[in-house]
């Protein structure tokens, strides 16, 4: 008997069900920070702003939150969580004694992370729709595309988890999600920076993620959306590879 | 199986850990539905073989055969059929007694249904069936332990490899953890196991080696090694102050005298007949003459105790 390495991942999956069936409200918890925003900025400021490109302020930032909160959930699972059961709660440990292997350790937690970005991004859609800040039939695509988004932040995450050593390093994940939060196009177009600085946003993975999502929740869908879906789908499958790896070196020596 | 039907089969296992030696070419086989034992104090290498065993830790270099299989190529086939009861606890904090036995057997592939009436005959062997939708954290050591050991037979493995078993229990957990594994043995279970108690491998094993600094000592059954290895008897000398200089007291009386710093030790077949001559010549505080032990094999080929 052989068992493909990742083939059993999702039993991780399963076992995070089993933990959040108990705690569903932690995870909920996450739903409103985008809508605190959309408020906050969307309609609130956005009374002032008037319209970009040619749509409300709230509907152009709408799909740039949906797209964080994809980013934000994959990403606080995929660190924190993560971090606490590879380093403290030794959970993976005990996984590894079974026919689970580092690749199903890796591609379990990015599909439940993933799954976490979803759910934000699942309930901030309907909000924003039900608010009439979805522009086109091309809106239902948002959703698969928040799980795309999720994909390559999960599998970034995991990757960067089996670095951290402490908390405090969790300072540096910060350091880097809050800029890309606050400079990946997210509050006004591209054309604001200076042509040098628009190339360095536009590596930025949320930048993409953005991009892609606004196209579907805007109806201005293209050929180039299938880069920006690609280019999160090769980070995300380049970070479950390293973690893959990380992991064996860390736990089984 | 090409080594004669043993379950693990070991030739120059050898672990190295960087510039450190772990595990130092060492030769062993485990035979089917026994009891062995690795013995010997912290740092002797036998978490260390115990963790290639089970197929978390890469061999350095030697040959390692675990139910036939080669732990390189087929570990998840491998630990799919294994138990395994780590050194420290590994228990989900997360999930409940009973949750922790579901999850673990479904890592096994075993279905929900199944899992359902497994996890209450284990629950009822390590009783802990009133604790099943407990969290795991409130539990006592002994507890966990067992809920341990539970965890380890879900996939009904052939074979159970248990480090250190009872190490941080009181003797009442222990006990109780032993009557368990016997049970096992009983039931025709094979086990592997760790210990640095005398005790505990006296009582456990039916085979042993004793482990120093990554090798292998010595190897045999507990009775075998101790009439080999040591003398029938031991007479203990303790002193209210320093010890007083032994040496050619017991000259041509006794086997050996082993100097601790607080006790001294006399190997004799006739420990009753020392008790008069050592009272008159060395005056002790007090005296007591026991059985050997694998305490005193190993004393005997290291020339340190287990429990420091």
């Amino acid at each position: 008997m052989t068992t493909l390495a990742g083939t059993r991942g999702h039993l991780l999956f399963e076992r995070n069900l089993m933990v959040y069936r108990r705690a569903w409200l932690i995870i909920f918890s996450g739903l409103f920070e985008p809508l605190f925003y959309l408020f906050s900025l969307g309609f609130g400021l956005g009374h002032f702003v008037g319209r970009v490109h040619g749509v409300t302020y709230a509907s152009y930032i709408a799909p740039a939150l949906l797209a964080s909160s994809a980013m934000n959930g994959a990403i606080y699972d995929a660190t924190t969580n993560v971090f606490w059961k590879l380093r403290y709660a030794k959970v993976y440990d005990a996984v590894l004694a079974t026919p689970l292997g580092p690749a199903d350790v890796a591609l379990g937690e990015t599909s439940w992370a993933q799954f976490r970005g979803l759910l934000y991004a699942a309930g901030f859609i309907v909000t924003a729709a039900s608010l009439g800040l979805v522009h086109s039939w091309w809106g239902a695509l948002a959703l698969p595309a928040a799980v795309v988004v999720g994909f390559g932040f999960a599998g970034m995450g995991i990757a960067a988890s089996t670095f951290i050593r402490t908390w405090q390093d969790f300072d540096l994940v910060q350091l880097v999600q809050l800029p890309m939060f606050l400079f990946s196009a997210t509050f006004y177009p591209l054309s604001v920076y200076p042509t040098a600085l628009q190339w360095v946003v536009r590596f930025s993975p949320l930048y993409e993620a953005i991009v892609l999502v606004r196209s579907f929740t805007l109806g201005t869908v293209g050929w180039t959306n299938l880069v920006d879906a690609g280019y999160l789908v090769v980070l995300g499958a380049l970070g479950i590879r390293l973690a893959r790896r990380r992991m064996a070196g860390l736990l089984l020596t | 199986m090409p080594d004669g039907g043993a379950l693990i089969h070991a030739r120059g296992l050898t672990k190295r850990f960087g510039p450190l030696c772990a595990v130092d070419a060492i030769d062993f086989d485990v035979r089917k539905g026994e009891a062995f034992g690795f013995l010997g104090p912290n740092g002797a290498g036998k978490s260390s073989t115990m963790r290639m065993i089970g197929c978390v830790s890469p061999v350095t270099d030697g040959t390692l055969r675990v139910l036939g299989l080669d732990p390189l190529t087929d570990g998840p086939a491998i630990r799919g059929r294994l138990g395994v009861v780590p050194q420290m606890d590994t228990l989900d904090n997360e999930l409940t007694v009973r949750e922790n036995l579901v999850i673990y057997g479904r890592y096994f592939g075993l279905s929900r249904r199944e899992l359902r009436a497994r996890a209450d005959d284990l629950l009822e062997f390590v009783q802990l069936e009133e604790r099943a939708n407990d969290p795991v954290e409130p539990l006592s050591g002994g507890m966990k332990r067992r809920l341990t050991i539970a965890r380890s037979l879900v996939n009904d493995p052939e074979l159970l490899l248990l480090d250190e078993p009872t190490t941080g229990l009181d003797p009442q957990a222990r006990h109780v953890v032993w009557d368990r594994l016997f049970r096992l043995k009983q039931r025709g279970v094979t086990l592997v196991l760790t210990t640095h108690y005398m005790d505990e491998a006296e009582q456990l094993c039916d085979r042993l080696v004793i482990m120093h600094q990554g090798r292998i000592a010595e190897e045999g059954s507990p009775a075998e090694l101790i009439q080999r290895l040591s003398t029938r008897e031991v007479v203990e000398l303790r002193f209210a102050g320093d010890t007083p200089p032994v040496e050619g007291v017991f000259d041509g009386r006794v086997a050996r005298v082993e100097e601790l710093p607080d006790r001294v030790l006399l190997y004799t077949d006739d420990g009753d007949a020392l008790v008069p001559l050592a009272h008159e010549r060395l005056g002790p505080q007090s005296v007591l003459v026991r059985r050997s032990t694998l305490e005193d094999v190993f004393l005997r080929l290291t020339g340190r105790t287990l429990v420091d």
